[in-house]
Order: structure tokens, then sequence, then C-alpha cells
């Protein structure tokens, strides 16, 4: 095994730390490994069972990309099994492809052509003589063929049986299964919807608020709210087109849709014996356009008694599908505590790092031990709830705009927080990668966990002010302020809970007028260091340098709009600042070139990045998690600042610029129509999800100037209108 | 207004005033005889103050307010903006034009339409002029050539750089020929400097006819966006001449200059950031060619390996990537001042510091038109190269070059000429050159970007370089006239599209794993501080001009 372990990622990507494996027998202790970040205080997976004498997979292939197929390799690692990564033209060197064994390269970028060719991997998978396939999730994860093919030639589809997949994969069969299973349901209509007539005809049966769904849909894709006929039928239309394009069919279904509901799901693990488990649950509440942002394991809505109902009607819904590996059954649940079935992911699900560490096990192991035909050796009395984890998703996207448009870019500057303990990092980049238009956005999954919620969130925000991530917008200043935010914290959450918090938005963080100060504080005493340091010449003496150093400096800050009057003063170990009458203090010696610079204010630690220098005084820091812009002057040129014209900003009322990178699906106006406000005159599509770009007031369409197919950049003026 | 007001207490507070009244309230005591002199001393006194007084004021408060309104400082207030608080040393307050004609001599102001002085930025002596906009329009008569001259005469002596700051609206017409042989004397004087200490022109306002010559012989101009504009004839007699309709701005407006013409070296967006920025920039250079590049202390370690760089070459050889991400990459605090950032973009240009010490770094932008080399690429980088070299800067050149342009636009431009330029500003290059070879170096291209075979110091090749005399395509067509294009294709690259067939000739120092590439330039720097070497006598070179 100790063979295994060899690094082949640069070591500041990867920790070592000491992993203990308990086992049935006896308590085994073994080699270092490159997984994560297990701290001091819990060992990662100390309870998952396995007997070291089971025959094991040889070799796999994952047919997956970044994180997951990082995440699905390190465990293969440990256990010595060699891996094969597939990967398309442009990841040859991501991060997945560097950490296997062996590579196969199965086409260009786009997914259509690469990730999600089956016949390809397929030729892949018999190439390289793998015996089993880990499919991850996406993808061809809950590809029915691509198991049933893989069966034919006799290799091992890591997860559940084709028919478990089909039997849940389709959400109406889905349904019926569970209403037999005695699974709680919620209302619809118990069928495909044909067209948008139909759409509304039902919708009006059920009642608004009504959601249109793909039938093989899942995380968010092909699927809207409508709370009105016109809703509905724009809704209809989209998602179908989003299902077909995404899974390749567009057959749609609809339902009730629960006001102020929370998701809360339930893991469940089952061998190929009929055995079935669920691991606890997870709350997952805090989305955004149905998409998960920060998870949490257990939830604070659930008690014993409601656990205990909701994982064995998981169970039983899984028992009735003689469902094997891994999978999650996804809940809604009201405020009254009652819980509805939505569907069944029949695979791995992107949150599994926190329910593992609750329950310590491998659930990548587990679903490996499963696919090779061993028996769970846990029962169910062996699962516990122990402590507490929390998942955010640091996506590339920019969180200012509805809450995440996805963005792109090269990471210039990437360090996870690793040196913080009790952090776990599960991502497919590092240092230099991209971040493309063609596959999902989201960087890293950032764990955290500890004895309790308290712990466990406290060290999330510590960890997510030490993140540092250069080049691409991210989503961490949402997810600071969200860690922090009152009704989060208290566990008042809905899956409404970020259009409720933040009704405008999300606009960043909103400083306290104390935290301005100590913002306008930090920024002096960088400001002050940079003075000084440019006056530090080591060979300029020729001429002699005028030697008296300034020590005392009179500024004028601006930080969001707001004026300070800041007077600094440098004493020997610190800088005496005075904000508006406020007095701070803070260390001297602060090295100002690190990505991280742990500040002394007033005697208390403080986070924060010096995120760029921008020259003329303008500095941009990172200060709980959001980045603020600030301007930093002396009094004469504030003074002369005033007199400076404001620029003129630039009207866009008359364009529709893209809202982020992607291909143009389609351009419906062309020069000369008129359009009416509102209307849609493209459909951008990035990330997968499409976007339906619309005219901001009515008038006559002046130019447009992208033809459909084409690839757009942010901020790309699509049409132009008179 | 108030700023005049607070000008005034400024006068009043003014320390070298009050010494010299103290001094002179002495002399009076000392030589107090008669009741007369005693009188005329205090007169003398007064008329003293009230002179400076009026110098400080310029043109008036009428005039300062409608500078303001533009959107403009005052020549005072750019000065004392521009040099550290208190280190400004007026010269030349009292001068006054001696023109007689069209009734000037009625109208006199001390000082004239032009401040000059000395002072430091950032503890490191400077020499300033800068053109007063409120009196005559800044227009440049001869007493305002004298006074610019005077300094510049003495920033030579002792070897300091001349920042002039421009805002005037050309010659004093009343002064005839003498206001014309006053640019002369500047211009004269400009090129004595050229190359012995800098000079940056930062234009703030107007700079029209003769006058455009002055800044276009200094090193670096700076322009401010919306206000400034530089032109040899302005929008009315290109429309008179030509029938051509222009507006100042299109003609020759920041934007014009930084993107098009290639005349100035960046753009601001207003006086304060201009000012604030060019004390930056300041420090950067050496005070004269007898001064070393500056070092100043550094906190970003040297040694810091750059993760990134590993994989910032895509691995298609046809596909763009970023150069600013390598040199942001290895410079200390991802710290880069690009000069002519908006202008022949396939060539990067700008300064950086490395463990401290003032660089020059030169690299091919492959994401613009591929990194070639056309003529705007050859003349930007070439004269950068030679300010370089002139000041003592060591130059860091990256290479990602797949020839020059071709084409008849470019031939009948003259890319011969201008390539030259580059080619020659690298040859006569003797400060150190360090040379990384990230992707292509391909053709008379690779020769010419500071390669071993132009005395480079230390060249290095990333494991994605590839050293050839073309591309495969090209080349098997030529050797094997299409035959088997695949098959020798192959074999070409094979054989070329790698960094051995450079270094197994010792053409490459090194082949070197790119997130070592900070650490290697800043040992080679290091190593490099010592060198020594002479061109040959020569009254001046004759470069392809």
């Amino acid at each position: 095994m100790a063979a295994s372990m060899r690094m082949q990622l640069p070591s500041a990507l990867l920790t070592c730390s000491s992993l203990r494996y308990a086992t049935l027998s006896r308590v085994f202790s073994t080699s270092r490994t490159v997984y994560t970040t297990a701290g001091n205080k819990k060992e990662f997976y100390w309870n998952d069972k396995y007997n070291p004498d089971e025959p094991m997979f040889e070799k796999i292939l994952i047919a997956n990309r970044g994180e997951i197929a990082c995440r699905v390799m390190k465990t293969c690692k440990r256990l010595g099994i060699k891996t094969v990564a597939v990967h398309s033209d442009v990841d040859s060197l991501a991060v997945h492809t560097r950490m296997a064994d062996e590579t196969v390269c199965i086409g260009p970028a786009p997914t259509s052509e690469s990730y999600l060719k089956m016949d390809v991997i397929l030729d892949a998978v018999k190439k390289t003589g793998a015996q089993a396939v880990h499919p991850g999730y996406g993808f061809l994860s809950e590809n029915t063929v691509f198991a049933a093919k893989l069966a034919e030639i006799g290799v091992e589809f890591i997860g559940p049986s084709s028919k478990s997949i089909h039997a849940m994969g389709d959400k109406i069969e889905s349904k019926r299964i569970a209403m037999r299973a005695k699974v709680n349901m919620i209302p619809g209509h118990d069928g495909v919807v044909k067209d948008a007539d139909h759409c509304v005809e039902l919708a009006k049966e059920i009642g608004y608020p009504v959601m249109i769904k793909a039938s093989a849909g899942g995380g968010g894709k092909g699927m809207r709210i409508a709370w009105n006929d016109k809703e509905a039928r724009t809704a209809f239309r989209l998602s179908s087109q989003e299902a077909k394009s995404s899974f390749g069919d567009d057959r749609m279904l609809i339902e009730k849709f629960i006001d102020n509901p929370r998701h809360i799901e339930m893991q469940v693990l089952g061998d190929k014996f009929g055995n079935v488990l669920w691991l606890n649950e997870r709350e997952c509440s805090i989305q955004r356009r149905n998409q998960k942002v920060i998870e949490e394991a257990p939830s604070t809505f659930v008690d014993p008694a409601m656990r205990k109902a909701m994982g064995e009607q998981a169970v039983s819904l899984a028992k009735a599908v003689e469902y094997y590996s891994a999978g999650t059954v996804e809940f809604l649940v009201d405020s009254k505590k009652n819980f509805y079935f939505l569907e069944m992911n029949t695979r791995l699900q992107v949150e599994h790092p926190i329910t593992e560490c609750i329950t310590g096990i491998d659930v990548v192991h587990q679903m490996l031990r499963v696919g090779k035909g061993h028996k769970l050796l846990h029962k169910q009395s062996d699962i516990p709830v122990n402590g507490w984890a929390v998942e955010c998703r640091v996506y590339a996207e920019d969180p200012y705009k509805n809450f995440g448009m996805p963005s792109i870019g090269r990471l210039n500057k990437y360090i996870e927080p690793l040196h913080i303990p009790n952090v776990r990092c599960d991502s497919g980049v590092q240092e230099g990668s991209n971040i493309s238009i063609y596959y999902d956005p989201m960087i890293c999954k950032l764990v955290t966990y500890g004895d309790n919620r308290t712990e466990a969130l406290s060290t999330m925000v510590k960890a997510l002010d030490s993140y540092i991530i250069k080049g691409v917008t991210h989503n961490i200043p949402l997810l600071r302020d969200v860690v922090t935010e009152e009704r989060f914290v208290k566990g008042n959450i809905t899956t409404k809970y970020l259009q409720e918090v933040f009704k405008e938005g999300f606009k960043g963080k909103q400083l306290s007028s104390g935290e301005t100060n100590e913002l306008a504080a930090l920024a002096a005493a960088v400001y002050c260091k940079d003075q000084l340091q440019s006056r530090t010449f080591k060979n300029q003496n020729r001429v002699p340098l005028t030697s008296n150093l300034p020590l005392k400096w009179t500024l004028d800050i601006t930080i969001a709009d707001q004026h300070l009057k800041v007077k600094v003063a440098k004493t020997p170990g610190k800088y005496e600042i005075d904000v508006n009458g406020t007095k701070i203090s803070i260390n001297d010696g602060l090295n100002f070139s690190s990505p991280l610079i742990d500040a002394n204010v007033n005697g208390e630690s403080r986070l924060f990045q010096l995120t760029k220098r921008l020259g003329g005084g303008q500095y941009k820091l990172r200060y709980f998690g959001t980045v603020f812009q600030v301007s930093i002057m002396d009094e004469y040129a504030a003074e002369m600042k005033k007199l400076m014209p404001e620029k003129v900003v630039m009207d866009t009322s008359t364009m529709v610029l893209a809202p982020m990178p992607g291909m143009l699906k389609s351009v419906s106006v062309e020069a000369g129509q008129s359009v009416s406000e509102g209307q849609e005159v493209a459909v951008l599509e990035a990330m997968k999800m499409q976007n339906s770009l619309v005219a901001a007031k009515t008038g006559k369409v002046k130019a447009v100037h992208f033809k459909t197919g084409t690839t757009v950049d942010e901020g790309d003026v699509l049409v132009e209108l008179e | 207004m108030a700023s005049i007001y607070r000008l005034l207490r400024c006068v009043s507070r003014d320390s070298r005033l009050t010494n010299t009244g103290r001094c002179l309230f002495l002399q009076t005591r000392c030589a107090a005889v008669s009741v007369g002199s005693t009188e005329h001393t205090l007169k003398v006194r007064k008329r003293i103050e009230e002179t400076r007084e009026r110098a400080l004021l310029g043109g008036g408060p009428k005039r300062i307010e409608s500078q303001h309104r533009k959107g403009k400082m005052t020549a005072r207030e750019r000065v004392k903006m521009l040099m550290d608080p208190g280190s400004f040393l007026e010269y030349d307050m009292f001068l006054e034009h001696d023109c007689s004609d069209f009734g000037m001599e009625k109208e006199k102001y001390p000082g004239d339409s032009v401040v000059t002085g000395r002072g430091t930025i950032n503890g490191r002596l400077c020499f300033v002029f800068s053109q007063d906009f409120t009196v005559f329009g800044g227009s440049l008569s001869g007493a305002h050539a004298k006074k610019i001259c005077k300094i510049m005469d003495q920033a030579m002596l002792v070897g300091a750089p001349v920042i002039g700051i421009n805002d005037s609206g050309g010659a004093r017409i009343q002064e005839g020929v003498e206001s014309l042989a006053g640019y002369a004397y500047i211009f004269q004087r400009n090129v004595n400097a050229s190359g012995v200490i800098p000079q940056i022109s930062l234009v703030m306002g107007p700079c029209a006819g003769g006058a455009v010559y002055s800044p276009a012989l200094t090193d670096f101009i700076f322009m401010v966006k919306d206000t400034s504009y530089l032109f040899i004839t302005g929008p009315d007699v290109v429309k008179s001449v030509t029938n051509e309709e222009v507006t100042q701005e299109q003609l020759g407006g920041a934007k014009t200059h930084t993107s098009v013409s290639g005349v100035a070296h960046k753009a601001f967006d207003n006086d304060v950031d201009a000012l604030l920025q060019v004390r930056e920039f300041f420090d950067f250079l050496p005070l004269s060619n007898k001064d070393p590049a500056p070092i100043r202390e550094c906190e970003d370690p040297w040694d810091r390996d750059v993760p990134g760089l590993d994989t910032v070459v895509p691995l298609e050889s046809t596909a763009a990537y970023d150069i600013k991400d390598v040199i942001q990459g290895v410079a200390d605090d991802t710290n880069f001042f690009e000069i002519m950032p908006n202008y022949a973009k396939n060539i990067v240009v700008g300064f950086s510091r490395m463990n401290g010490r003032t660089v020059g770094m030169v690299a091919n932008q492959p994401k613009v038109a591929a990194g070639c080399l056309d003529i705007n690429a050859s003349v930007k980088g070439a004269r950068f190269v030679r300010f370089c070299d002139a000041f003592n800067i060591p130059i860091v050149t990256f290479v990602d070059v797949p020839g020059f342009l071709p084409g008849t636009h470019q031939e009948y431009g003259g890319i011969i000429r201008h390539g030259a330029k580059l080619l020659f500003a690298y040859a006569e290059a003797t400060v150190p050159k360090i040379t990384v070879i990230t992707r292509k170096a391909y053709g008379g291209a690779y020769d010419v970007m500071s390669s071993k075979h132009l005395r480079g110091d230390t060249n290095y090749a990333w494991p994605t370089a590839e050293v050839a005399v073309m591309g495969a395509k090209g080349a098997v067509s030529i050797i094997f006239r299409g035959k088997d294009q695949a098959k020798n294709e192959a074999e070409y690259v094979e054989k070329f599209a790698n960094p051995f067939p450079a270094a197994v000739r010792g053409f490459v120092d090194d082949i070197i794993e790119p997130r070592t590439t900070r650490r290697r330039i800043c040992q080679d720097l290091e190593a490099l501080a010592g060198k020594k070497r002479d061109n040959p006598y020569k009254k001046h070179a004759n470069m392809p001009l």
C-alpha cells in the first residue's frame, strides 16, 4: 500500500496526515496518505470498516474530471488501486489528470465531445484494462445505457444497478415506486407534461405556485418555478430546451411548489445482499437558483425521531428498487417538520464529505467494496452523528450578480486554508489552473468540522478569511457573509434564505462603523508602510538622500463613498491610528507581501488580504470576505481630488450586455426590429445554464453584434438599441 | 477660491521668507544710520513680499478658478503634489519677460508663465518645471525658456532627472523669434541630456506646435485623459488645409497618442492620479547614467516558487495565453508598471522589481497577434531597451515569438528598417540581459529577442520552448516540398519542437522548471550586478532610424 502513497502532485497542494482505520477485527494503524487535512482533532475515516484481506479492484477508471475525480483517486491511492483518468484536451494538465497512474485523452473541451462520449470512454476502459469505472457525479453517473454497456464487457460500474438508476432516475417512475414504498409525497401530476398548454392547465389544477422540472434533471438544471400562466409557459419552454441540451431528454414534470421549504436529504448506502443503511441527513437549504451553496450535517431542524423516520423511509425506498452502492433521497421539509419525497439521486453526491465527517465512513471506499461484491460491515447502530460538519461550495462566480453568475479566468494565486485544523478541501484545481466556460465553475468544496456547530462555523469563518484566490471572481464574499449572518447562525433557514436575507441581492459585506474604522486603520497601515518602503533605497547615495522619514501622516481615506479623516503616528513597534476620533493600534512588522496578513488590531488578531495595489494610493483589501477598494490620499491630494471632474459612466440601458462569458444559443432579434421592454433578445448558454437576456427598455434594435453560436466574453455588447 | 487663500497663508508661513525677513531686519539694525535707508530697506522688503505673493498667484484668482473648472490643477499645485512635502525650492520666482511690443511691457507677472525648481521625490533629488496656464496661457517666452534651461543645466551638472509638466498654449507670439529661439534652446538641452539623466514629460494640458518636440525628445510622455492634447497643428488648421473634420481629442488626445500614434507612454485618469503615479514611476529610475538601477528593500521572498507558471503555457502550441501572468508572477509583489499598455500590444514592456532591484521587462504577448514582431512592436521594444541600457537597468526578456509579421503592409512600411531597431538595441545593450524562452522562438525573431548570440548573459528555456527556423508545417513544405507532409512534420516536431537543439549547443544555459523562474532571475541579477562591458569607442552609432 505504501508504494501507492507516492504523491504525484506538488506537495504544496496536499498535506499528509496519518490516518487510522478501524476494521472489524482489529485496529489497523497504517501509513501516511495523500488525503487531506484531517486535523489533529479527529482522524478522518475513523469509522470505515473493511476486511484488510478482502479482494479489491486492481485498476479503476474514473469517468469524470475535477474535484470528484480527485476525490475518488485519493481513496484509490490509499487502497493501492491503480487509477486511470480520462480527460479532454484542455484538461491534459489538470490536477485529476496529473494525479492518475494512467491517462487517456477522450476528445476536445466540450463535454458532449469528451466526458459524455460513451464509446470513447468504453474504449479507454478496454484499452487500459480497468476492472471498474467510477462515474463520479454528473456526466455519465446516472446513465443507464453506460452502466449496461459496461456490464456487457464485464466491467463493474461503481454505483447502483442500471435497473435502480432507471427506476429512480425517471422522476415519474420514481414517484410511483416511492408511493408504493409508503414514502411521503408532494401533490402533483402523475405523468409527463405534454406541452406548454398542458403545463398551464395542470398548473391551474394543482394551484400556483408550481415547479416545472425535467424528468431526467438534477442539480437545478431544467428546473423552474412559475407563479402564473405566463411564467408557466416560459418556464416550460426554457426548461425543456435546457433539459434537451443537458440530458438529451426533454420530458417535463409538474408539481406543487412548497413555499418556505427546507431541503434535507438522507444519505443511504446499500450492498448487493439487500442491506441498506442510512447515514444521516444533510441540510442543503442554502441554495441559489436551485443549486446548493452551503450544506451541513446534521441539520439543526431534524430531531432524532424525525431523523429515524426519514432514514427509514429512505431505506424502504432503496430496498424497493433493490438499491446498492451510495445514493441520496432528497426531501422537502415544511415548517411543521412534514417531509415529502423529492427525488432520489443514484450517485455519489457533491456534498458527501460532510456525511463522511460526522459518520467517519469513507463513502467512496464503501462504494468500491460494494461494487466488488462485499457486504457492508456496518450495522445501522454503527452509524453515529459525531460532531458537526459544514460545507461551503467555493465557486468561480460573481456573487453580486444574482447570487452568483459564472466567471472564468486563471487562478493566478491559489492557496487553500489547509493549515487550519479541521479543514478539508476537496478541489480539482491548483495555482495556475484555468476555470473555463466548458465545465462546472466549482473551485472547491471547503469543509470544516468540529464537536458542535459553533465550532465548525467558527473554523469556517477563519478558513474563508484565509482562502487565497486571485485571478477569478469567486463567491467567498457571499459565503463569508452567510456563515456569520444571524438567521443562518440560529439555523433558521429555508431554500428561500438568500432571497429573503438579501432582498436587494447580495451587495457585499455591509460594514458597521466600527468595522469601517478598522478597515481604514488597516489600509492606513498598508499605505504608511508602503510610503516608508519607497524610501528604502540601498544604492542611491551619490546625491545624498534626504533622511528625514515621515513618521506622522494625516490621511483622507475613502471606502465605498465614505470619507474618513485618519491620523497615523508611527511609534516603535506599532502604528497609532486615529480614525474619526477612534483610536486603533496596529502592530508594525506586518509583511504586506504575504498573501494572508494576520494583523494585531488593538490586541486582537485580524485576518485580511491585500488583494492588489492599484497605484496612486488605490488598494484592494479583502476584509470579512469582501474585497473593498480603498483610496488613500494625504490631505493635500484629497483636497486636489475634489477639483477633479467625475468620469462619465456609459449608459448601458440601450445595450444588452453578456452577463457572463458563454456561448450564444440563440439571438432572436435583428437590426431594425422593434422590441418591447422585457422582451427576450438572446439566450446565452454558460456552464450549461440557459440565460434569457431581455431588453431593458422598449425601442428599435440598432445593431446585433454577435451571431448565434459565437462565444462571448463578459461585458460584450450583444444587442444595441436606438 | 479656497485654495488661493490657502496659498496666501502658505506665503505668510513660508519659512524662507521669515528667515530672509529676519536677516534683513538684522542688517537694518546694524546699518541703521539714516532714517531714509531704514525706510528704503523696509520698502524693499515689502516689495519682495508683495512680488512673491503675486508670483504665487500666477495669473490671478480668476484664472486659477477657470483652471480648476477645467478639472486641472495649477502649476504650483502640481509641483507641490509631485514633490515630497516641503522639499520644493523654487528658482527665478522674480524673473520677468522683457517684451515691449504690443503693450506687453504693461503686463508682467513675476516668474512669468512657468514654475521651476528642484525638490525630492521619496527623498531623491529631482528638477522640475511646470508651465503655468494661468499666465499668458502658459505660452513660452524667452524668459520662460531661460528658466527651463537653467534648471536643465543644473540637473545635468549634478546628474538628476528632470520632470517637465506641460500646459501651454504654445509660443508667445508677441515675442516672435525670441520665443522660437527659446524652444530651440530647450530642444538642444533635451538632446544633450538624453541618455545622461532621465527626462519625463507630463502633458497636463495643451501642448501644440513646435512645443511638442520637447516632450517628444524626452524619455517618457505621460498624458491625462480628457484634458491633455499634443499636436503639431490644431483642428482648425487641419480643417483649412486638408478639409478634415476632427476634434482635439481625436487628433491629439490621450487615447490617440497611447493607442494609435504611440507618441505617449501612458495616460492617467486625472491630474491627481497622474502625479501620484509618476511619483511611483520615478522610484524605478536611477538619477543619472552614472547611478545603478535602484534597489529597495523587498519583503517578497526572492526564492519564492511560482507554481502557477508550470501551467501557464497551454499544451496546444497555437493556443494563446497572457504573458503578463508570467511577468506579474515573477515580479516582486506582482507589481508591474507597464509602459505603453495600449500600443503595439503584441509586445509588453515595463518596469518591475526583482528582489527590490529595478528591472526592465520585455515580453512577446501571445495573446495579441500571436506575439509576432511587427513595425510598431519593434519600435516600442527598441526604445524601451535603449532606455534601460542607457540607465543601467537590467533587462529581462520573455520570448514567445513566432517571427516577424509577414505581408505587404509590413514590408512597404519598412519592417526591415524598423525590425532592425530592436535588433540593434538588444545587440548594443551592455546591461545584464536575462532571457527566458517560454515557448516559440522562431526565425530571425529568435535572434532579435535577446538571444545568446547577441551577448545575452543568461538564457533559459522552459520545457515548452521550441527554437527553430520556423514552424513544422512551413519547414516541411520547404525541405520536402510537401512530400509525406504528415510523416515529415512529425519528424520535424520530434527534432526541433523542444528545447534540446538549443540546449545541446549551449544557446540556452539551462532548461528550467517554470516555477523556479523568479528564483533563477534573482540569483542571476545578483551575479550580474558586477557586469562590466564596453562597446568600442565611437562618436555614436548609426542606428537604422
